[in-house]
């Protein structure tokens, strides 16, 4: 139990700073890399509770293919550093009460939640992923396809929008 | 002895990561030797011949080599990315190997029960395409810091292809998801395993115990393909095709940093190599019939006249180096190839470990004879041989094979 709660806050803290480095950072390379780095500890959490077939996915989908997109663009772009406005007095009035807000809001509602949420059953990883599988294909199935709708509808638009110039 | 056994789910991982390392590292480097003295004899050259028998030392000398030379910082890198690179290229290439299963055997060392292989996960083949999805970083980091446009364009190319090509790459596989009915690689290859028909079984021939077959060879035709164009080889090298790009991605590389690149590329060939062994050549089964007991004594038949040619071969040279080495190289070999016949016990055990080699170098040799003979691609016939041809034939082997299972169903 304690190796897990380690692993935890090992990979936790990974995802905050890689985060909090996404934003500060200059270079957008730099951004994208501790983008990747917060999807892969996002990966290793998920894995930590039992989701093998989620965590695998999360590095597949989101560490591989799109930000491998994401790079590839920066790089086509040669994005150079990125310039800086100066603090603006929308983000001094509005936005940092309202950050403050909702992280309070979210951790009030972790702290209370926290007791009531069922722990996840530890179980083998061909379940879950049958599991996951035959959820998907039943009960979710209308969520799952009008997802999958949408996504076709985002890549026509893409194509579309691609398109228009000739 | 108590804390030994407490700590074996860290300790006997360890061991087998050092000596798994140790084993490939050194594969690498005569993948090198194999690669050179092939395409030197296809190309009538003799390779590499002077340090050693046969050049057999060549690759020492070139990693004494990578060691020692200077290692100078280009301008105006970007350190981070610059630095990073090579390391996430070897590391992703050598962490994908962890989830391959070499042989059949499970042993328990200090009461914890391991196989032959690093680690074995259920979803294993996930697993290992997750990580070559980040192998991409390496390539493409490298290209973007060096501050050089080759460098840059080698990059490129190296994301686009690596995108194009994965899509086929994993969908190619999909097949053989359906028909095995699980994402496990040990699973997969004894779902291969069918007793009287040998290699019949496998999924490239695809016949089930009742007799009736559904061959997977689309399936391997898009995959092995769209691998060759993953790992950057002939004839999809174009990330570094040395007449355009000078040297790609790695231009602004020297020393090790460039050895690196250098074993990521050998790494992932034999990950891939294994791969298509396991997913669709039966990994470490035999294609013989399990009632031919004889074939059993294969890896001996090969092992004592490889052993006595190179006992002979040894006494044609007049250096005392190549008269001790090749000689001695021989009679292990023999000795090993007789000892398989003496003990039984020993020859069973490693069987599977055998076959299992036996194909990845099959499949590493192919690699080599197909750098020594394909020309390159051009950059835009790649881009639509990927996405107009390869894609749509694999995803034809998907729906194929789904139909087939359906109908297997019912």
């Amino acid at each position: 139990m304690t190796g897990a709660l380690v692993i935890f806050f090992v990979l936790a803290a990974l995802a905050v700073v890689g985060s909090i480095s996404l934003i500060v950072q200059r270079e957008p390379i730099h951004s994208a890399l501790s983008l990747i780095v917060v999807m892969v500890a996002l990966a290793g959490l998920y894995l930590l509770m039992g989701a093998e077939f989620v965590a695998a996915v999360q590095i597949i989908v989101y560490g591989g293919a799109i930000m491998v997109l994401f790079v590839f663009v920066i790089m086509l772009l040669n994005a150079g550093e990125e310039e800086r406005t100066n603090f603006s007095k929308l983000a001094t009035f509005a936005g940092i009460p309202l950050a403050l807000a909702v992280t309070g809001f979210i951790a009030a509602a972790i702290a209370h939640s926290s007791a009531s949420l069922p722990a996840p059953e530890p179980s083998g990883a061909l379940t879950s992923t049958k599991t996951l599988s035959m959820l998907l294909f039943s009960d979710f199935v209308y969520p799952f396809e009008l997802t999958s709708f949408l996504i076709l509808v985002a890549i026509l638009g893409a194509i579309v929008l691609a398109q228009r110039e000739n | 002895m108590s804390l030994l056994t407490q700590y074996a789910f860290l300790i006997v991982p360890i061991v087998k990561i050092a000596i798994l390392v140790f084993i490939v590292l050194t594969v690498d480097a005569y993948l090198t030797w194999i690669e050179r003295k092939v395409v030197a004899h296809i190309q009538s050259r003799w390779g590499p011949h002077r340090v050693g028998p046969h050049g057999l030392l060549q690759p020492l000398a070139d990693g004494v080599k990578f060691i020692f030379k200077e290692d100078p910082l280009p301008a105006n890198v970007d350190k981070v990315a610059y630095f990073l690179a090579p390391f996430l290229a070897l590391m992703l290439a050598l962490t994908s190997l962890a989830v391959i299963p070499f042989g059949p055997q499970r042993f328990t060392v200090l009461g914890y029960q391991t196989g032959i292989g690093i680690a074995d996960v259920d979803i294993s083949l996930l697993v290992l395409f997750s990580i070559t999805a980040l192998a991409v970083y390496g390539v493409a980091l490298a290209g973007w810091a060096s501050n050089n446009k080759y460098s840059l364009l080698g990059g490129l190319r190296s994301s686009a292809q690596m995108i194009s090509y994965e899509l086929a790459l994993t969908l190619s596989v999909v097949g053989v998801l359906l028909v095995a009915g699980s994402f496990s690689l040990r699973e997969i290859i004894e779902h291969q395993a069918n007793g009287h028909l040998g290699l019949l079984g496998w999924n490239i021939f695809g016949f089930t115990k009742d007799g009736v077959g559904f061959t997977q060879i689309i399936g391997f035709f898009c995959f092995y393909i769209a691998a060759i164009a993953e790992t950057n080889r002939v004839p999809f090298d174009l990330p570094e095709a040395e007449s355009e790009l000078v040297a790609g991605f790695h231009t602004e590389y020297a020393s090790m940093k460039f050895a690196m690149f250098f074993i990521a590329e050998y790494t992932s060939m034999i990950t891939i190599s294994c791969l298509a062994t396991i997913l669709f050549f039966g990994g470490w089964l035999s294609p013989f019939p399990a009632s031919w007991t004889f074939t059993h004594y294969v890896p001996s038949l090969l092992l004592i006249p490889l052993g006595l040619w190179v006992i002979f071969d040894g006494m044609r040279y007049e250096t005392i180096f190549g008269r001790i080495v090749l000689p001695g190289v021989g009679t292990v070999l023999v000795a090993i190839g007789a000892g398989l016949i003496v003990f039984p016990v020993v020859n069973e055990a490693i069987q599977g470990v055998f076959w299992f080699l036996a194909k990845v170098f099959t499949f590493l040799f192919i690699y080599v004879w197909m750098r020594g003979t394909l020309p390159r691609f051009r950059y835009d016939q790649l881009m639509s041989f990927g996405w107009k041809f390869l894609l749509p034939v694999s995803i034809a082997n998907v729906v194929l094979t789904s139909a087939v299972v359906l109908w297997r169903m019912h």
